[in-house]
């Protein structure tokens, strides 16, 4: 029970990073960024071939070589969601909604399969793996790398929520988000502070696939996509929109699928998820924290 | 006068542009493109050939049906082969459990398409269209993981050894044969799903599509017609999923990923949404893309998926959109075309 509990929490807190991003865009500019979870993907290849570059890491510096993996990762994926979101989405920001939802699979796309061109489309297998103790904690079995991976999720939703509600650039994200125009007229660089929540989402999608290729060893050009709904899923929980509200999705989801998989099977695990998601959307699709939308006539 | 002009302007609204534009919206194009489909196999009928040509039919069918809900109603569904897969699985079972010519399982799977189109619209519909999208999107991974996953679809292998269309020593499989039948089949639920653009539910749709909150204020139903584009949608793919099943003969949960709903939409989308001439030449070069770009094989999608995002920029429409606009949109060019003609 505790065991689930905390296999639950763990997922939960990779779903919650990669909810972050998703959701941070869309409530600033009400778009879905399928590309998302890919960027995911693409941060976890960045840190397989940053730890392939700096040749053979000793256990004892897995740690230290993991941060700096991640750090690299989330610069170069943070710049490709910048590049993205200036190439692909920013020309159509007056368009209607269906022409961006395309060019969104479509970058979503181009990313998949510029990876699968260049690394191969076999499953590649991560050069360092955390392998550490396990405490036993009340009969749940708790690797150290586990609390690890925790710790710095749980540190980067900290810092981005202190940066969203207290920095001046924050402030004028939630600006935006409540009235673009109104945000330009007040002298707001709308532009460049989407760029930046761009950056912001894009690397710490990046970060969890760092994350991901460590814990799970191996990693693939589609790796992202389910991940892409799944984050989705936690941020529609939590209330898309919603900083907070995607945090506490994505834990959500961990539990209702580490609880799921446990009584349904593993192999229906994906399936109990969209259905949480489809249910969710139609009974209450403002999630748990969000707020009612009132439509704009 | 002026509006005398107008009139005449409007009966005659086909033969305004250049020759190209005349060419593109003439209506013998489909009957063109119908000789084409029936005159192919004269040419070349390798077996080889005859293959690459009823896979490219069973995707135009898609790519029509996916058009209704796309390019009609402006719904964005990106699992749509979901629906191919439904026909394909019902057929299978069905023909395979009671040892029927396929052509007899058509009932049931049109029942399990629509059931399916309502499960998955019905409660979904009354959301906002990006919502959808990744709903659809989904689903679709629903039905493939089902697939996978049930002993009654035979699980990661599939189903194989499908019957044909034959009815007792008719044989009707035969590669030519076949080919023939998806070419008749085919071409008859493009012109219906073509016609249905012009009907009462037709406009509904576009109307949709343009300003769904108008067409509300309008007094459309707009959840009841939003179903039913994606009711007809579903019973397309569906079909398409039969014909696909007795072409294959065997169906596995591989043929149904998110590529392929990928590459139909890919396929309405460079069409032109909502122009089924353009979309069934889409789907056609989408289907001989493997062929036309061998040499590019691994970077094939990565330009597919740049193609996606530059056309979407440069035309929103699609490649080749359709061309009758709304009655008030067209009277603005009539009048600016008025004007300039007074001047001259």
């Amino acid at each position: 029970m505790l065991q689930l509990i905390w296999d639950g929490l763990f997922v939960g807190s990779f779903y919650a990073l990669i909810a972050l991003g998703y959701s941070m865009v869309y409530g600033i500019i009400k778009l879905l960024n399928f590309a998302h979870g890919d960027l995911y993907m693409l941060g976890a290849f960045i840190g397989f071939t940053t730890l392939t570059a700096m040749g053979g890491v000793t256990a004892s510096m897995s740690i230290v070589a993991l941060l700096i993996t991640m750090m690299v990762s989330m610069l170069l994926t943070g710049g490709m969601g910048v590049f993205i979101e200036r190439v692909a989405y920013r020309p159509l920001r007056n368009s209607p909604r269906l022409a961006v939802l395309i060019t969104a699979v479509g970058a979503s796309f181009t990313l998949e399969y510029s990876v699968a061109a260049i690394a191969g489309p076999n499953p590649r297998v991560f050069p360092i793996r955390l392998e550490s103790d396990t405490l036993n904690f009340f009969g749940a079995r708790i690797t150290i790398a586990q609390l690890v991976l925790v710790g710095i999720a749980i540190l980067l939703m900290v810092a981005l929520n202190a940066y969203i509600t207290r920095s001046s650039v924050g402030r004028a994200m939630r600006a935006i988000a409540l009235d673009p125009k109104g945000a330009l007229l007040m002298g707001i660089n709308v532009n460049s502070v989407i760029a930046r929540t761009f950056f912001i989402g894009s690397a710490l999608a990046g970060a969890a696939g760092v994350m991901a290729g460590a814990y799970y060893g191996k990693i693939e050009f589609l790796m992202g996509f389910v991940i892409g709904l799944k984050a989705f899923t936690a941020a529609v929980i939590g209330g898309i929109g919603n900083i907070k509200g995607a945090m506490l999705g994505g834990m959500l989801l961990g539990l209702l699928e580490a609880f799921g998989s446990h009584f349904l099977g593993g192999e229906w695990r994906d399936v109990f998820t969209f259905s949480v998601l489809i249910l969710f959307l139609s009974l209450k699709p403002t999630g748990i924290l969000g707020e009612r939308v009132t439509e704009r006539v | 006068m002026f509006a005398k002009l107008k009139q005449q302007s409007f009966a005659g609204k086909a033969s305004d542009g250049n020759p190209l534009t005349r060419l593109l919206n003439s209506k013998y194009m489909g009957w063109v493109g119908l000789g084409i489909a029936l005159v192919a196999p004269l040419i070349i009928a390798t077996n080889y050939a005859l293959n690459i040509m009823t896979t490219a039919l069973i995707f135009v069918l898609l790519a029509a049906g996916l058009n209704i809900v796309v390019g009609y109603c402006g719904l964005l569904d990106l699992g749509y082969v979901a629906f191919m897969a439904v026909g394909a699985y019902t057929a299978g079972i069905i023909a395979k459990s009671f040892e029927l010519p396929l052509l007899f399982t058509v009932p049931a799977v049109m029942v399990m398409t629509i059931l399916a189109g309502l499960i998955i619209g019905a409660p979904t519909l009354r959301l906002r269209s990006d919502y959808l999208a990744i709903v659809t999107l989904g689903f679709g991974e629903i039905i493939r993981i089902t697939a996978n996953n049930l002993t009654i679809t035979g699980g990661p292998s599939g189903i194989y050894g499908i019957p044909g269309f034959s009815i007792g020593d008719l044989d009707l499989d035969q590669p030519v044969i076949f080919y023939y039948i998806t070419a008749i089949v085919v071409s008859l639920l493009v012109l219906a799903a073509a016609r249905l653009s012009k009907s009462r539910l037709g406009r509904a749709w576009r109307c949709i599509r343009e300003d769904e909150d108008a067409a509300e204020a309008m007094g459309i139903h707009t959840y009841k017609v939003k179903l039913l584009a994606y009711i007809f949608g579903a019973v397309w793919g569906g079909l398409a999923g039969v014909l696909f099943a007795a072409h294959l003969s065997a169906v596995s949960p591989k043929s149904f990923v998110f590529l392929q709903s990928a590459l139909i939409l890919m396929a309405v989308v460079l069409g032109g949404m909502g122009n089924m001439k353009g979309v069934v030449v889409g789907a056609v070069f989408i289907s001989l893309m493997p062929e036309i770009f061998r040499d590019l094989s691994e970077y094939r999608y990565v330009f597919f998926g740049l193609l996606l995002i530059v056309v979407m920029i440069i035309r929103p429409q699609g490649v080749w959109p359709t061309r009758n606009r709304e009655p008030e949109r067209m009277e603005d060019v009539m009048d600016a075309k008025i004007v300039q003609e007074a001047r001259a």
